[in-house]
């Protein structure tokens, strides 16, 4: 009872401070009037809410928002040694919610600010927040309603950028708490192709509060190609919360990459609908947790068509006392005929602290698909250990062996050889990689 | 230079070494027989190291060095090795990586430098032709799909490639067709020396043809209960296990 009303006044704090802020001269004003209404509607979830159970965001919020949504200011406008060595890339920085550097786009590439975008540019305005549904997730639709900074990258018809785009995030809370509201449109035009990679990062040791709370809706066109990568690995206590939507149409290709090293609380939903046959979607996603960090990767397929095809292969290993969740939702729509969609969540606890709640839920209504799901979760291996120990390996070498090997498999998916490096580098150093 | 004294283990509650006795010298093949659940495979798993046997008694002198006080990983730095009846496969870890790994920490321990990747890879090849072991199989995940022949084949060119002072073999033979017996009894042959000893753990007769005993145990009731020269394999095989079980209920 009190939890209840605990989450509604903090719902009713939020909205108020929502409402504040809302702006009749915005492009996208009646959009945030409606999410607002949503977010009114929906409230932060409570305690035993399906879709948070695990994850007890409102709590964290509840405990920690100081009145009022105001972020601290920073100084912070370069990632400095948070950076990805060696990649040639299109970089942005976003500071404590604020976009500090749009780089100058090339070949065709529009990177703007989104407000700026929303202004004038018909794409923009065409698909915004037509994807990310604020009517069901409380989280997207806070962000809906008053997301304060964010980037509109548009790649038009037959374009293939070579150079990623990456999204540096950081957040610096030493002179109190940061509440940051990303919100990104990324249109990947027909036969276009473009690689887009996130990374969160915080200066460590702050005391204040640090929460973000990112949407990308990304549209990815007729057989066009979108490779994503998320790299959580905030070593600054941040709770965050994203969304990931795609939008896929025929023939489009996507690779995600998930990567979640460190942060205090991390909640992914990463959700692809498949609107068009022959669609190819792979996630891929490795959580390496230790001290209390929490990660919650929710993922949606949704096969509206017939004949694509979706993989996803999660993996994670819990150190110490932290906690992994997992909840692979497919859906295969009546029309969705000659779907091919697979799914494969496997965990390792290496202690008795650590947990792992992991959850598939597949709902067919076509009757001519192959799909399956599988998930494990489980210690490592003992016979494997001694075997190795038996032929002279020290305990510790072969638990890197093994856990390296277990997170290797993601690896081989990287398919861009600089990622493929910096991926390889953090890992290893995580699982004392020394062989 | 391996001297068991009355050794006594048990898995959980169930007692299943009652005191073995067993003296190897260098430059001997000990061939241990018995009928099923004797404590044949125990007793290779005790002297390896593995954990889910707890010893009770009795003592393993390797070398002048107790050996039950040692980690899995020390003992066979210390020379030990333990050629497994079901070798682990472990998705992920190729077979070159991990013989140099370990091949590096024992030469390590031994106060040798480690071998770079072309010395490795010379030596490698080596002892790839001993076990006529293809390269493919190594550049693949450890054990991961091989068949039953190559696993064993694995277990002895991982042999060949530590160079072990005492090689235990636990049921290498078994589910081995005659070719693949000849080359793992071949194997095994090509590595002995005057100054390294190995005992055979089997069930059959068979493998005793191609790699000669000096002394044959008869393990049963987690007891060695008749030891003998290489004739008594044979009296084993002709006979079967049954006149020993008579002989030792009537002692």
């Amino acid at each position: 009872m009190s939890v209840d009303i605990v989450e509604k006044n903090l719902s009713t704090e939020v909205s108020s401070s929502i409402e504040r802020s809302l702006n009749t001269k915005t492009f996208d004003y009646t959009i945030r009037k409606e999410a607002l209404e949503s977010f009114r509607k929906l409230g932060f979830p409570p305690a035993k809410n399906e879709e948070y159970k695990f994850t007890p965001l409102s709590r964290v919020l509840e405990k920690n928002l100081k009145a009022g949504l105001a972020s601290a200011s920073t100084t912070l406008n370069d990632p400095t040694t948070n950076t990805i060595p060696g990649l040639d890339a299109l970089v942005v920085v976003i500071a404590n919610g604020k976009v500090i550097n749009v780089p100058s786009a090339e070949h065709g590439l529009t990177i703007l600010p989104l407000a700026k975008a929303l202004e004038s540019n018909s794409e923009a305005q065409k698909h915004f927040s037509k994807y990310a549904d604020h009517r069901v997730d409380p989280f997207t639709a806070w962000n809906t309603a008053s997301w304060e900074d964010g980037l509109f990258i548009h790649v038009p018809d037959n374009k293939v950028i070579e150079k990623p785009v990456v999204l540096y995030y950081l957040q610096d809370a030493k002179d109190g708490q940061v509440i940051s509201l990303n919100r990104n449109l990324i249109v990947a035009a027909k036969n276009s192709e473009i690689t887009i990679i996130e990374k969160f990062d915080s200066i460590t040791g702050t005391p204040g509060f640090n929460f973000s709370n990112t949407v990308n809706e990304i549209v990815v066109g007729e057989n066009a190609g979108v490779n994503f990568y998320s790299i959580q690995n905030d070593q600054g206590g941040r709770h965050q919360f994203g969304l990931t939507q795609f939008y896929q149409s025929n023939y489009s290709r996507v690779n995600t990459f998930t990567f979640t090293l460190d942060g205090k609380l991390v909640r992914n939903n990463l959700q692809l609908t498949l609107d068009g046959e022959g669609i190819e979607s792979h996630m891929y996603g490795l959580y390496l947790l230790n001290h209390d960090t929490l990660a919650d990767n929710h993922t949606v397929v949704d096969h509206k068509k017939p004949n694509s095809f979706s993989n996803e292969l999660y993996k994670g290993i819990m150190d110490e006392s932290s906690r992994g969740v997992f909840n692979g939702k497919i859906y295969v729509r009546p029309d969705a005929q000659k779907t091919n969609a697979f799914q494969a969540n496997r965990n390792i606890l290496l202690t008795d602290k650590a947990t792992v709640n992991t959850k598939p839920q597949l709902e067919i209504w076509a009757d001519d698909v192959k799909c399956s799901h599988g998930c494990t979760s489980g210690q490592l291996d003992e016979e494997a250990l001694f075997y190795l120990q038996t032929r002279g390996i020290a305990k510790e070498t072969a638990q890197a062996m093994m856990l390296y090997a277990f997170a290797g498999e993601l690896l081989d998916n990287v398919k861009h050889p600089v990622m493929k490096e910096y991926l390889d580098g953090v890992i290893s150093e995580r699982l004392h990689k020394n062989f | 230079m391996l001297s068991i004294k009355n050794l006594q283990a048990k898995i959980g509650e169930k007692q299943i070494l009652n005191g073995i006795n067993l003296e190897v010298k260098a430059g001997e093949v000990h061939a241990i027989m018995g009928p099923n659940g004797s404590g044949k495979s125990t007793l290779a798993s005790v002297l390896a190291g593995r954990e889910e046997f707890e010893v009770m008694e009795g003592e393993v002198n390797f070398l002048g060095k107790d050996l039950l006080e040692m980690a899995p990983e020390d003992r066979a730095r210390e020379g030990v090795f333990l050629a497994f009846q079901y070798p682990v496969e472990i998705p992920g870890v190729s077979t070159i990586n991990f013989m140099k790994t370990a091949l590096n920490q024992i030469r390590e321990h031994r106060g040798q430098q480690p071998l770079d990747a072309v010395s490795f890879l010379g030596v490698m090849k080596e002892k790839m032709k001993l076990v006529e072991i293809d390269q493919s199989l190594l550049n693949r995940s450890l054990n991961e799909g091989f068949s039953g022949g190559e696993k064993k084949r694995n277990e002895i060119f991982q042999m060949a490639m530590l160079e072990p002072k005492l090689a235990i073999l636990d049921e290498t033979d078994s589910g081995l067709d005659i070719d693949a017996l000849k080359i793992v009894a071949n194997g095994v042959n090509k590595l002995r020396s005057k100054s390294n000893a190995v005992v055979v753990v089997t069930h059959y007769q068979r493998l005793l043809d191609y790699i000669v005993p000096d002394f044959v145990h008869v393990l049963y009731k987690g007891k060695i209960v008749k030891s003998g020269t290489k004739e008594l394999a044979l009296e084993l095989e002709a006979k079967g296990y049954d006149w020993i079980k008579d002989e030792v209920s009537v002692a």
